[in-house]
């Protein structure tokens, strides 16, 4: 059965995830570096960083977990057998449909755990 | 057609195309490029340089045999280790998986060759030539001492670190890491453009996944650390103070960049070496690789990840704890990826039919060191534990067992599987069984200890120590075990270098694989493939009917090579549909000319001989020029060709539909991220100071970076135009603007390089002009490299080799001016903007 609004799965959307990841760890990186430069007053507070990292990451989760929810249901509806190793375009879709879900479940793990850190420490030390 | 008269013309085809792949006779044999022969050079290159670095090794362990020892003075000693890392690392680890990969890539991928053979040979001549300069130092007493990771400020001063150590390393390493980005984009093109037809990604074999995404993590990875070397010799050369705190420097910035590359590189370690466990693993299981889609997972997964533990390099740095926990998070999140790819091993040894043979002996001991390793790593991957670990034995033992089950032993088990593709012959079981207990019980016994060692004190890098610390025994059980697994490893180097001119050929597919590799025949030819498969599964020699006898009578695509000329076929990316028979071209010596030219410019500059690097420079690029005016974008004598099985295709194609216009698009992805890390020094010493610019500094002013930005604007537009008004056919005005937009780039760049000079900035007071100044000598070397492609276009016009059918060189030069723009809006952005708005002067 074809979804209508069926996407097309290319290498780019296979990695979409997996950069979203990329993003919001590099922001996270960013924010407290640059709030705790030079990093002198070791003691000072974070709470901007801290609540830039949530946001962030509520919006990376989400998005994660849109991408790979569209993933899914995409899958699911296709008629391709699980190892997806037949020889057409469809058992192509459905492979790169299921690596892109497994990807984003990943990249939500990987998001969370990154966030955490935010979660347990209060100033610059 | 009769079967005698299909006989007949098989043969005749045959021997066209013997006569068109043929390697050089005599000493013009070192012309050859294709990629069997450059691929076996580089794999015994950089198993020599292996074997060189583990007598190094050996040498480490002698003298650490027993306390107080003096076998080798302390500064040779710091020379020794810091050349086995070096080496292990950077002469063998990663050229390996490329100079693997240029040998079975293509035959797995049922292609006659890569696409840019000469590239290949190019990188093979840079690598040899870097790796016997970076290495020979040793015999003069002048290598590097400083640990392979040449912390500053240890080695960006005369006082601490006299000599050209540290200079031939990051000159030496420099230039292979060009030829390693040269591999890369030839790996990523290969896999994304030259698979057989119906080869769709889905079918793709997971070892061509893992080329893939270990070459894009080259292409991210190796950028960096070129830029660090660049700010590095910077400073050492002209003493711009990039690491040097009196004057705003920070040593941190180097181990970033350092280590922006370095733990991507473990992983690009690694990832081949388990590549190979994915083609190995289902042969001797007899069955398909269970969770393929997993693997997939894991290999992307792992490979983006990978990126984001850098700092755990840096746990006792004082980064703030909050940096230290992210980059701790990712380390703990990398092991979901690796241990699914362990999993998904396990699970298909144990649904299938295991046959016990020397490469699964090797894949068991592989599979238990590298575990172990993988546990000690999650254990350093917790800042507290590692502020206790770190620079200890510990992480000796840890690094040793993630490298050696991770990738030696994963190597010599795909030494095993392979060699009767190379070389047509099995290697032996009975020495092969020696080779591996020797080496399993060796290297235990040699690492082992060295995990309570570490934990006890006793300091990495140390050349010794005293009795009373109580390691003597420990240290001696080391040497021995260090000593026992060197056997085992010359048991294996023994059976591979012995004449095996009596032994018989081994039968061909000898392990009855299901992968298109063992198509080849015992002996192999050069022709790579007989003809071009049609692929309709994941293992087309067990799954597809009658696979070895259409493809041996040349039943598939392009089975002859009537215009004797070489030749490989062009498919899409995503399904492997045909587009393109794509001329290769044959043995030249211009890639070895132009690699000696490029390595006499490096070691050169090593030793300060300014003029003469100056020539080599200018013999550099016009070999280069002559290499691809001679070499490159041929027009063909027809438009199209007939490949077998009624298809017709061009022979000849530019834009995305090109081969080099992809090359093009990923070696500016590279080259853009050398840039960013550049830009993110400049971000980087912003950060660390209240001030920055400081005060007192003006420079370098609107007036000159606004000149040229628009100077560039212009540059780029008649790139742009140049592109539609030569495809229109107007030559004359397509010409015009070619040679306009050379000038323009050029002015450009003067410009962009007048800013700083106008408004005083002096490099080696302070950072800040050091940093602007790079940034700006960079963009105006692009905008150099810009003007010179566009003069070059004008030559090629003028001589009716770009004409408005042909084009590959005027669209790949406009998609390297879409480049070229954006660096310079950062550039100007970042040094003429950015200390406006961060209010500065
Ligand atoms: C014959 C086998 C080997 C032996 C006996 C050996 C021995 C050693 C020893 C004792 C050290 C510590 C030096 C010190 O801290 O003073 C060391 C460091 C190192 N080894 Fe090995 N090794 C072997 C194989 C390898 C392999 C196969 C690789 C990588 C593929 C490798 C990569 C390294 C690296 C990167 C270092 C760190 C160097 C540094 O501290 O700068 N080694 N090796
Ligand atoms: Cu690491």
């Amino acid at each position: 059965m074809e979804l209508p609004n069926q996407t097309r799965d290319t290498l780019w959307t296979l990695i979409a995830t997996p950069t979203i990841w990329a993003l919001h760890f590099l922001f996270c990186y960013v924010v407290a570096a640059y709030d705790c430069a030079p990093n002198a007053r070791i003691f000072q507070t974070i709470e901007g960083t801290r609540i830039a990292i949530a946001v962030a990451t509520i919006v990376s989760l989400a998005a994660i977990a849109a991408i790979g929810w569209r993933a899914f249901r995409e899958w699911r509806a296709g008629e391709g057998k699980s190892p997806h190793s037949a020889d057409t375009a469809e058992d192509r879709e459905r492979f790169m449909e299921f690596s892109s879900l497994l990807l984003a479940a990943l990249s939500f793990v990987a998001v969370t755990f990154g966030a955490m850190p935010a979660l347990v420490f209060v100033d610059c030390r | 057609m009769t079967d005698a008269e299909e006989t007949l013309v098989q043969k005749a085809q045959e021997e066209r195309l013997e006569a068109v792949w043929a390697s050089p006779k005599g000493w013009r044999y070192w012309s050859d490029v294709n990629n069997t022969s450059i691929g076996i050079w580089y794999t015994a290159t950089s198993f020599a340089f292996m074997l060189f670095a583990g007598v190094l090794g050996l040498m480490i362990r002698v003298q650490l045999a027993v306390p107080d020892n003096d076998f080798l003075t302390a500064n040779f000693y710091n020379q020794v280790y810091t050349l086995h890392g070096t080496a292990m690392m950077f002469l063998f680890a990663v050229p390996v998986f490329e100079a693997v990969a240029i040998i079975i890539l293509p035959q797995m991928l049922g292609a006659r060759d890569l696409p840019f053979p000469r590239l290949s040979a190019f990188g093979y001549w840079c690598f040899l030539i870097g790796g016997i300069f970076v290495c020979g130092s040793l015999f003069f007493n002048a290598a590097p001492n400083s640990g392979w990771f040449m912390y500053p400020p240890l080695t960006t001063e005369e006082r601490f670190t006299p000599g050209y150590g540290a200079d031939i390393w990051l000159l030496g390493l420099s230039f292979i890491e060009v030829a390693s980005i040269a591999a890369a984009v030839e790996l990523i093109v290969g896999t994304l453009k030259c698979r057989p037809p119906g080869m769709r990604l889905n079918l793709m074999p997971l070892y061509a996944w893992y080329v893939l995404v270990v070459a894009t993590m080259i292409l991210f990875a190796f950028p960096p650390l070129i830029a660090g070397d660049i700010l590095f010799e910077l400073e050492r050369l002209f003493d711009w103070p990039f690491f040097d705190p009196t004057r705003g420097g920070d040593p941190m910035l180097w181990q970033h960049l350092f280590w922006i590359f370095g733990h991507p590189e473990v992983y690009i370690v690694f990832l081949p070496a388990i590549a190979l466990l994915a083609m190995i693993v289902p042969t001797f299981a007899q069955r398909s690789l269970l969770g393929y889609s997993w693997i997939v997972l894991a290999a992307v997964g792992t490979g983006f990840l990978s990126f984001g533990l850098w700092a755990h390099h840096m746990f006792s740095t004082g980064l703030p704890a909050i940096s230290l926990g992210f980059f701790s998070a990712a380390s703990e999140a990398v092991a979901i990826p690796t241990g699914v790819q362990i999993f998904v091993f396990l699970a298909t040894l144990m649904t299938g039919r295991v046959i016990y043979s020397i490469p699964m002996l090797f894949v068991s001991g592989a599979l238990a060191i590298f575990v172990l390793g993988g546990l000690t790593g999650v254990m350093v991957a917790m800042a507290p534990f590692d502020w206790q670990a770190h620079d200890t034995y510990f992480v000796v033992a840890h690094l040793h067992y993630v490298l050696i089950g991770g990738m030696l032993f994963p190597l010599v088990a795909g030494a095993y599987y392979y060699f009767p593709l190379a070389f047509a012959r099995q290697l032996s079981a009975r020495l092969g069984r020696w080779a591996f207990w020797l080496m399993f019980v060796g290297f235990n016994t040699a690492f082992l200890p060295m995990h309570w060692s570490g934990l006890v004190g006793m300091p990495r890098r140390v050349w010794t120590y005293p009795e009373a610390l109580g390691l003597g025994t420990a240290n001696m059980i080391s040497s021995v075990g260090a000593f026992i697994f060197a056997t085992g490893f010359l048991v294996v180097v023994f059976d591979v270098l012995r004449p095996r001119g009596r032994q018989p050929y081994a039968e061909r597919n000898p392990w009855n694989a299901g992968t298109l590799e063992w198509l080849a025949e015992m002996p192999g030819k050069t022709w790579g493939v007989r003809s071009v498969p049609i692929i309709t599964s994941r293992y087309p020699i067990w799954e597809q009917k009658n696979f070895i006898a259409d493809y041996d009578a040349g039943r598939f695509y392009m089975p002859d090579a009537e215009e004797m000329k070489r030749e490989t076929m062009v498919t899409g990316v995503l399904d492997a549909e045909p587009i393109q028979v794509l001329r290769v071209p044959g043995p030249s010596f211009m890639p070895m000319i132009a690699a000696v030219v490029t390595g006499a410019m490096f070691i050169l500059a090593t030793f300060h001989y300014w003029m003469a690097t100056l020539v080599a420079l200018g013999l550099t690029i016009a070999s280069i020029l002559v290499w691809l005016w001679r070499g490159t974008s041929f027009i063909p004598e027809k438009p199209r060709k007939d490949v077998g099985l009624g298809l017709v295709l061009p022979l000849y194609t530019s834009g995305p539909a090109s081969v080099s216009w992809w090359a093009m698009f990923i070696t500016m992805t590279g080259d853009a991220t050398a840039f960013f890390s550049l830009v993110f020094g400049y971000f980087f010493f912003f950060t660390i100071h209240g001030d920055f610019p400081p005060p007192g500094v003006d420079g370098p002013g609107l007036f000159w970076p606004g000149v040229s930005v628009v100077l560039f604007a212009l540059a780029w537009a008649a790139a742009r135009l140049i592109q539609s008004l030569n495809s229109a056919g107007r030559l004359g005005a397509a010409r015009a603007c070619m040679g306009l937009g050379g000038v323009l780039a050029l002015g450009a760049g003067g410009a962009l390089l007048w800013g700083p000079h106008a408004t005083g900035l002096e490099p080696t007071v302070h950072v800040y002009p050091a940093i602007v100044w790079t940034l700006c000598i960079w963009t105006a070397l692009h905008a150099a490299v810009g003007a010179l492609m566009l003069f070059y276009c004008l030559a090629r016009s003028l001589c009716g080799l770009l004409t408005p059918t042909h084009d590959i060189d005027i669209r790949n030069v406009a998609l390297y001016w879409h480049f070229m723009a954006v660096m310079a809006l950062v550039t100007v952005a970042t040094v003429a903007l950015f200390p406006l708005a961060s209010g500065g002067s």
